[in-house]
C-alpha cells in the first residue's frame, strides 16, 4: 500500500477567513495512504479550522480539496463519514447526559441495533486496550475516558483517513503507547492518519511526516525522526523556545498545604472515594501529583478547593489553619488559589468578559471592590496586567472569555491567579491541550512562583511535565495516594504503572522507600 | 355515605380533565427534549379550541374538527419556530408574544361563535364491555381523545428512548454544537420538534371545546397551557412521570371542583394553588440531587442556536 502513488487527500492553497481572521491562507497538505501525518502548529494556527474543512464541518471559501486524486466537497460531516474520513475532536462532540453507547450511534450512520452496537465497543475496546462501559452516561465519566469515546466511534466506522486531535493528552505513557501500537497497526493496513499533537516527542517517535503551520500559513513540511522536538517547536512559534528552568532551591520550608488522612466517599455510584490521602507541600516546592484522570483527581481537587468540604476540618490546612469545612471564598482570603481543570464553564465563564472573569477569583483581594461597588478602573487594569505579563492573545479585555483559544484562556486562568502571588497555589491538568509554547511559560510561571517560597500543587497526566516542574512527585491510583517522592526516584517507566494500578512497591524495593523516607 | 356511582364519576371527570393536559405536554415533551421551550402553549391551546369549534360547525364533521385544530396549532407553533429558530428570537419572550397572541386572536376569531353548541365528540361505545359496572364506564365508555392521549404519549416514550430518530431529537436537545459537528440538522429536528408540539397543543384545546364542553368560550383554557408547562419540569421530562403528573393534576383540578360543589371549610383559593404548590415541593425534592435532574433535563433547552461555529 505504501507504494501507491496518489495521495489519499490533497489540499490546494485552502484559505478560509472568519470575521477578523484569516484562520488558514493557502495551505497546502498532501497525505499518502499508510501515512501517520503530523499537523503541527500552535493553538490559534488554524489546525482545527483545516480540520473541520476536511471533516466537512466547515467549508473552505477558496481552494481544492482531492480524496484519492479526485476532486471532491465536502457538504457535511455525514458526506466525510461516506468518503471513510474518521474524526477525533480536541473538544470532545460528546452528549453529557446519554450514554456511551448512545453517543457512539449517534456519530454512526449504520450502527445496527443497540445490542450489537454494545458488543462491538466492546470488542473494539478490548482490542485498542481503551476500556469503556456502554451503559454509563458520559457525563459521569473524567475526561480521558471521554476521550476513549471518541476514538473508539472514529475506528467503528473503518476510516480510510483518521484525524486525531491530541489524542493523547488524557493518556498515560503506556496507554499511548497501546494507542500508537494501534495507529501503526492502521497505517500497515493502508489507513492514513493525520496526527495533531503538542507532545513533539511523540511526533518524532510516531509520525512519518509533519507538516507545521503558523497564523493560518503553511510554514514548511519536515520528516520528524530528522528533527528534534525543540526544533521543531521553534518552527511553528517562529522563535527561539526557551524551556522551563528551575534552579535547585531550599525545600524545607514550612508545609504551606498539609492533607492528613483526608478520607470522602465518592459522590455517586461512578464517582471515586478519597481513601486516606496524605500529603504536606512545602514553601517553596512544586509537588506532583500523576495519575490517569477519574482516579480521584477532580475529587481531590474538590477537596482542596473547597467545593467539596472534607469530613472534618483537621484533614485540610492551609498554612496551619484547618480548612477542611470551609469553602473556596474563605480559602481564598489565605491567600490560596485554585485552577481546576476544566476552562470553560468552570475556570472561566465564557459569556462573561476577561476584566469580569480576573475579578471572579479576586474580588476579595486588593481593593477590587469597595462595600459591594466593584473599581472598574482597577479590574481592567488588573486584567490587562494578566494578558501582558503572560502573553495571552486576544481581541480586548472586553471580549467575552469565551473567544479565547484554549491556550490563551488556560494562560488567563493561571496568569489572574499567579499575579496575586497566591502562598498557595493548586492547579489541575494546567497545560492540557496547550502548544509547547503557551505551556513551557506557564510551567516556568509556575517554577517562579514556587521560587517565591509559595507552594504548588500540580495534578498532570502529562508526565513530562510533572518530571520537568516538580520537586516531589505522587502517583494517585483509584482514590488512593501514593508516598511523595523526590522527582529524581522516578523514570516515566516507574509512575506510568504506578498511574495503571501497579503497586509502586512492585518496582520499587524497600531501599527506595527507605531512601524516601530520609528525602522527605 | 358516598356512593359508588359518585366515585366512579369523580373518576371519570379526573379523566376528562386530564386528557387535555397529557395531550399538551406531551407535545411540549417533545418540544423542549429538542432543546425548544415553546411557552406559547396556551395560545396555542386557545387556538386550537376555537378552530375545533369553527372547523366542526363549518362541516358538521368532528374529525375535520380535530384535523383543523391540529392543523392551526401547528400553523401558530411554525409561527413560533420561524422567529426562534429562522430569525434567533429570544424563545421566551418569543413563547409569551405567542400566548398572548392567541388568546387575542382566538377571541377575535371566536366572537361569532360564542354561544353556539356543537355536537359533543361522541363517546365510544365497546358492546359488551362500556355496559360492565363500574370498569366499564372507567376503562371502555370515554371519547376516542382519551386514548389517544394515553397511545401518543406511549408512542412519544418509544419514539424518544427506542429510535435512532428519537436518540438524534435528544441529542439536539442536549448540546446543538455536538449534534452539529456530527452532521444532524438541528434547525430542521427542531422545526419538526416545534410543530409536533403546536400540533398536540392545538388537539388539546380542542379537547377542551369539543369533548370536555361542547362550545367555544373566550380564555376557556384558563391557564391549562401553563399546567402543561409545568407538568414537564414535574416529570423531569420522563414520559412515565408526565403521565402520573398528568393525572395527578387533574385529580387536583377535580378536588378544586368539589370543594367548591361541596362548600367544604376550605379556601378555594388555597384548593386553587394547591397544584402549584406541589410542583413548587415536588421541584424541590427532585433538585436535590442535581446530577440527577440536569441529566434528564435537555441542557440547551431555550438556547438558539449559531451554526457557524
Amino acid at each position: 500500500m505504501p507504494t501507491e502513488t496518489t495521495p489519499r487527500l490533497e489540499l490546494r492553497s485552502i484559505t478560509k477567513a472568519f470575521p477578523g481572521v484569516l484562520a488558514n491562507d493557502q495551505v497546502d497538505l498532501t497525505v499518502m495512504p499508510g501515512e501517520i501525518h503530523a499537523l503541527l502548529g500552535e493553538n490559534g494556527a488554524g489546525k482545527s479550522t483545516l480540520v473541520k474543512i476536511i471533516s466537512g464541518v466547515l467549508h473552505a471559501d477558496s481552494g481544492d480539496l482531492l480524496w484519492q486524486g479526485e476532486p471532491v466537497t465536502i457538504p457535511n460531516p455525514k458526506a466525510a463519514r461516506a468518503l471513510g474520513i474518521g474524526m477525533v475532536f480536541q473538544h470532545f462532540s460528546l452528549f453529557e447526559a446519554l450514554t456511551v453507547a448512545e453517543n457512539i450511534e449517534l456519530g454512526m450512520d449504520h450502527s445496527g441495533n443497540r445490542r450489537t452496537l454494545e458488543a462491538r465497543i466492546e470488542e473494539m475496546a478490548t482490542k485498542y486496550g481503551l476500556p469503556l462501559e456502554p451503559r454509563r452516561h458520559v457525563h459521569t465519566l473524567s475526561v480521558g475516558e471521554k476521550q476513549r469515546i471518541e476514538i473508539i466511534r472514529a475506528l467503528l466506522l473503518n476510516p480510510k483517513l483518521l484525524i486525531m486531535d491530541e489524542p493523547t493528552s488524557v493518556l498515560t505513557p503506556q496507554e499511548a503507547e497501546t494507542l500508537f501500537k494501534t495507529l501503526r497497526q492502521l497505517a500497515r493496513e493502508g489507513v492514513s492518519i493525520l496526527f495533531i499533537s503538542h507532545k513533539l516527542g511523540e511526533i518524532k517517535a510516531l509520525c512519518h511526516t509533519a507538516t507545521i503551520l503558523r497564523g493560518g500559513r503553511f510554514i514548511t513540511s519536515c520528516n520528524p525522526a530528522e528533527e528534534s522536538p525543540k526544533s521543531m517547536a521553534e518552527m511553528m512559534i517562529g522563535e527561539r523556545l526557551t524551556p522551563p528552568e528551575r534552579s535547585d532551591t531550599d525545600h524545607s520550608g514550612v508545609g504551606r498545604l498539609v492533607i492528613s488522612n483526608l478520607s470522602a466517599p465518592a459522590e455517586s455510584q461512578f464517582g471515586v472515594k478519597l481513601d486516606a490521602i496524605d500529603l504536606t507541600v512545602r514553601g517553596g516546592e512544586i509537588v506532583g501529583i500523576a495519575g490517569v484522570s477519574g482516579n480521584g483527581q477532580s475529587e481531590l481537587m474538590a477537596h482542596l478547593t473547597g467545593e467539596r468540604l472534607a469530613p472534618s476540618a483537621s484533614m485540610i490546612s492551609i498554612d496551619g489553619v484547618a480548612v477542611g469545612r470551609k469553602g473556596p471564598s474563605d480559602r481564598r482570603d489565605m491567600t490560596a488559589a485554585f485552577v481546576p481543570e476544566e476552562r470553560m464553564g468552570h475556570a472561566a465563564v465564557p459569556d462573561m468578559t476577561l476584566v469580569d472573569n480576573a475579578l471572579l477569583t479576586s474580588h476579595r483581594r486588593n481593593g477590587f471592590t469597595l462595600r459591594g461597588f466593584i473599581n472598574r478602573l482597577k479590574s481592567e487594569g488588573y486584567a490587562q496586567i494578566v494578558c501582558d505579563a503572560f502573553r495571552v492573545k486576544h481581541r480586548g479585555i472586553r471580549h467575552a472569555a469565551g473567544h479565547l483559544s484554549g491556550g490563551n484562556l488556560q494562560k488567563f486562568v493561571i496568569g489572574r491567579e499567579i499575579e496575586h502571588t497566591p502562598s498557595l497555589l493548586v492547579a489541575n491538568q494546567p497545560t492540557w491541550g496547550v502548544d509547547s509554547g503557551a505551556a513551557a511559560s506557564i510551567q516556568q510561571a509556575l517554577i517562579d512562583l514556587a521560587q517565591g517560597d509559595s507552594a504548588v500543587l500540580v495534578i498532570s497526566q502529562d508526565l513530562d511535565e510533572l518530571l520537568t516542574i516538580s520537586d516531589r512527585i505522587a502517583v494517585l491510583h483509584d482514590g488512593r495516594l501514593s508516598q511523595a517522592r523526590p522527582t529524581g526516584d522516578f523514570t516515566i517507566e516507574d509512575i506510568g504503572l504506578a498511574m495503571t494500578g501497579h503497586e509502586m512497591a512492585d518496582n520499587t524495593g524497600p531501599s527506595e522507600q527507605n531512601n524516601t523516607r530520609s528525602a522527605t | 355515605m358516598i356512593s359508588v356511582d359518585i366515585v366512579v364519576l369523580t373518576i371519570v371527570s379526573i379523566i376528562g380533565a386530564t386528557t387535555p393536559l397529557l395531550i399538551a405536554a406531551t407535545g411540549e415533551l417533545v418540544t423542549e427534549k429538542s432543546g425548544v421551550l415553546n411557552l406559547g402553549v396556551e395560545g396555542m391551546m386557545l387556538m386550537g379550541a376555537v378552530s375545533g369549534v369553527g372547523a366542526t360547525i363549518a362541516t358538521d364533521s368532528w374529525i375535520l374538527g380535530l384535523l383543523c385544530a391540529a392543523a392551526v396549532g401547528m400553523a401558530f407553533s411554525l409561527l413560533f419556530g420561524f422567529l426562534t429558530l429562522t430569525l434567533m428570537a429570544n424563545q421566551v419572550a418569543s413563547g409569551l408574544a405567542l400566548t398572548i397572541f392567541g388568546a387575542g386572536l382566538s377571541a377575535v376569531i371566536g366572537a361569532p361563535l360564542v354561544g353556539k353548541r356543537v355536537h359533543r365528540i361522541p363517546d365510544l361505545e365497546i358492546a359488551g364491555l362500556t355496559d360492565l359496572p363500574i370498569i366499564g364506564p372507567i376503562f371502555f365508555g370515554h371519547d376516542p381523545l382519551v386514548y389517544f392521549s394515553l397511545i401518543s404519549l406511549a408512542a412519544v416514550s418509544w419514539f424518544l428512548f427506542r429510535t435512532r430518530a428519537g436518540l438524534a431529537l435528544r441529542a439536539v436537545g442536549e448540546s446543538h454544537d455536538s449534534a452539529h459537528a456530527i452532521g444532524y440538522r438541528v434547525i430542521r429536528i427542531r422545526y419538526a420538534a416545534v410543530a409536533f408540539g403546536g400540533m398536540m397543543a392545538g388537539l388539546g384545546g380542542a379537547y377542551l371545546s369539543l369533548a370536555a364542553t361542547s362550545l367555544w368560550a373566550e380564555g376557556m383554557t384558563a391557564g391549562r397551557g401553563w399546567i402543561a408547562l409545568a407538568l414537564i419540569v414535574f416529570a423531569a421530562w420522563r414520559p412515565l412521570r408526565l403521565l402520573l403528573g398528568a393525572y395527578l393534576f387533574g385529580i387536583f383540578w377535580i378536588g378544586q371542583l368539589a370543594v367548591q360543589g361541596l362548600g367544604l371549610p376550605i379556601a378555594t383559593e388555597f384548593m386553587g394553588a394547591l397544584p402549584y404548590l406541589v410542583t413548587i415541593i415536588v421541584l424541590v425534592i427532585i433538585s436535590r440531587d442535581s446530577t440527577k435532574f440536569l441529566l434528564d433535563a435537555p441542557a440547551c433547552i431555550g438556547k438558539a442556536f449559531h451554526p457557524t461555529a
